[in-house]
């Protein structure tokens, strides 16, 4: 019997402030990874300028795909597809990447298959972990999100939790300001954090009446906030590490007892978790022990494949492709796509 | 030699297909601006109705701005994307310099104007001297009282063009000491065929870059980089 033929796929991503390219082979094997994160330029006005992102992308983003491809050591004659991220995002940055990959589709008349940013982020999970089959649970955690998703199977998604008003990484973002950290607030909070007493100061949990696997961090949020203002009326110092450390705990606590709840009454055996604030060391652990405690299989990206990247919408574009998603030369950028939303075109 | 060019800087989307002194195709929309989801399939249309072989072609021209942010990215990002499929170089034509070379040959002072919101407009100024083309001012964005004023100066008459025309008609009408008309509607907005044209002649000089190169030149920084400069600026 003859070997099935390989699929070569490259993933184009420019939703927010990471211009990257990527070449996936078979849907699970990364042959480059190229990216250019643009977070130094961001840093000087505390948080992504959606102007300056899409000015940032159209002077990378050729020299990005380039690279991706020698770095595969292979040309575009090679590829038997082209994946892009065309929502959800920032639009103009969008635009960038679907306008650029549309047009490589179009001259070298490959499929185009338009991906979904979130639906990349659950399936970085596959990357290093070949035994990773649907269906699992998949906790979603960036700057711009907060998901509980049960994947179905390849391409199927249900939402069953998702945050009413900030995301995780967004609160983590505000309270890194209030603290003095700056942009972005994940790693710096978690580095601080280390050494502080996460027990410290009792932040509030929310919880939301009726519906189990939701999140709410904006009390959270206005918690810290009025703690830090409280200490400096009073003339108290205060100890920014166990600020860092408690907040810290309490978003991770909400994440860790949604998800728990969430694998127990879906009876589900795997859980993953993706997104920015995956990498998060705190989130990590309290995950990790929490799944070991009720035998649940933990799954986690390296923190290369959390951040935005375009390996993971490469892998995503593969499942796509095979289940015979493809996209015309119209596709548009679209800024608040839904999850499992398909916006099927017929070539 | 064969150009294709495009230019989505405004409201129109348009692209067209010259070789040597013929132009095979244009293609011209100025309704609803979807240049995202249109543009493309504009080109396919061209291609197709040409029997074009893309591989065929020397160089791709496109307005490189000023215009619309996000409509120069997206004729940007789609020629960067031809550029690099084709292995072929990209021709970036001042949009105004385009705009003005609708109006070939006349003997009028040329003065394209696009509407840049913020009181101000993308304009510069033109004219055919010996048939050659000339920038006598620079494409650039100020208001419509300057570029008036320098045209008054100027003091011959002036055809203008552009989408600042029906938002700028009645301020100009008060300001221009000189006479003046507008151009009529089959030259009066972008058309890739000009930028094609123009291209051409870009192309035999050599100013040619590479698609990884190649990316818009807006002359405006962002919003939050011109509210930085100027917080910088009060601090000193």
């Amino acid at each position: 019997m003859s070997k099935e033929k390989d699929i070569t796929i490259l993933a184009i991503e420019s939703s927010c402030d990471e211009t990257a390219a990527a070449v996936i082979r078979n849907g699970r094997e990364v042959l480059s990874n190229v990216i250019s994160s643009q977070i130094e330029l961001h840093k000087l006005y505390g948080g992504v300028v959606p102007e300056i992102a899409s000015r940032k992308h159209i002077e990378k983003i050729n020299q990005v795909i380039e690279e991706a491809l020698s770095e595969a050591g292979i040309t575009l004659d090679d590829l038997d597809a082209i994946g892009v991220t065309y929502g959800p995002g920032l639009v103009g940055a969008l635009l960038v990447g679907v306008a650029e990959a549309k047009a490589i589709s179009y001259v070298k008349n490959l499929p185009l298959v338009g991906v979904h940013h979130i639906e990349g982020h659950i399936s970085a999970n596959y990357i290093e972990h070949p035994d990773l089959e649907p269906q699992f649970l998949c906790l979603v955690v960036s700057g711009g999100h907060t998901h509980l998703v049960l994947v179905r199977d390849y391409g199927k998604y249900e939402i069953i939790g998702r945050t009413r008003d900030d995301a995780a990484g967004e609160a983590f973002d505000k309270v890194a300001r209030a603290i003095g950290l700056g942009y972005p607030g994940g790693p710096k909070i978690d580095k601080l954090a280390k050494e502080g007493n996460a027990d410290a100061i009792p932040f509030p949990r929310a919880h939301i009446e009726g519906s189990v696997y939701d999140f709410s961090f904006s009390g959270l949020k206005s918690a810290v906030l009025n703690y830090i203002n409280s200490c400096q009326m009073k003339g108290v110092e205060i100890n920014r590490a166990d600020v860092a450390a408690s907040f810290q705990k309490a978003v991770t606590d909400v994440l860790v007892h949604n998800a728990m709840q969430a694998v127990k009454e879906y009876g589900i055996k795997k859980l993953a978790i993706a997104g920015g604030v995956a990498s998060n060391s705190s989130l990590r652990n309290a995950m990790r022990e929490a799944c070991e405690k009720n035998n649940i299989e933990f799954y986690h990206p390296s923190p290369v494949f959390c951040t935005d990247n375009a390996a993971m919408i490469g892998v995503a574009a593969y499942y796509d492709y095979i289940n015979g998603t493809r996209h015309g030369l119209d596709l548009n950028a679209v800024p608040n796509l839904k999850l499992g939303e398909r916006q099927d075109q017929p070539q | 030699m064969r150009i294709l060019a495009l230019d989505s800087s405004g409201l129109v989307a348009t692209v067209a297909v010259i070789e040597d002194e013929n132009m095979m195709a244009e293609y011209t929309v100025n309704y609803k601006k979807t240049h995202s989801q249109t543009l493309l399939p504009m080109l396919d249309e061209i291609v197709k109705m040409t029997e074009l072989d893309l591989g065929t072609i020397d160089a791709i021209a496109v307005a490189g701005g000023p215009g619309s942010f996000t409509g120069l990215r997206i004729g940007s990002a789609t020629a960067k994307g031809i550029g690099l499929a084709l292995g072929k170089p990209l021709i970036h034509v001042p949009t105004l310099d385009a705009l003005a070379y609708n109006l070939y040959g006349t003997d009028k002072v040329i003065c394209p104007i696009m509407d840049a919101r913020r009181n101000q407009v993308y304009t510069g100024i033109y004219e055919f001297s010996n048939n050659t083309f000339q920038v006598m001012v620079k494409q650039k964005a100020v208001s419509i009282d300057d570029i008036v004023g320098a045209l008054n100066k100027i003091g011959r008459e002036v055809i203008f063009l552009g989408d600042g025309v029906p938002v700028y008609r009645k301020r100009i009408a008060e300001i221009a000491e000189i006479p003046y008309s507008f151009a009529p509607a089959h030259l009066s907005r972008q058309r890739a065929g000009a930028v094609g044209v123009l291209g051409g002649e870009y192309f035999r000089q050599g100013k040619t870059e590479t698609a990884a190169d190649h990316q818009p030149d807006y002359l405006r920084l962002s919003q939050a980089e011109r509210e930085l400069a100027e917080k910088q600026q009060a601090e000193l």
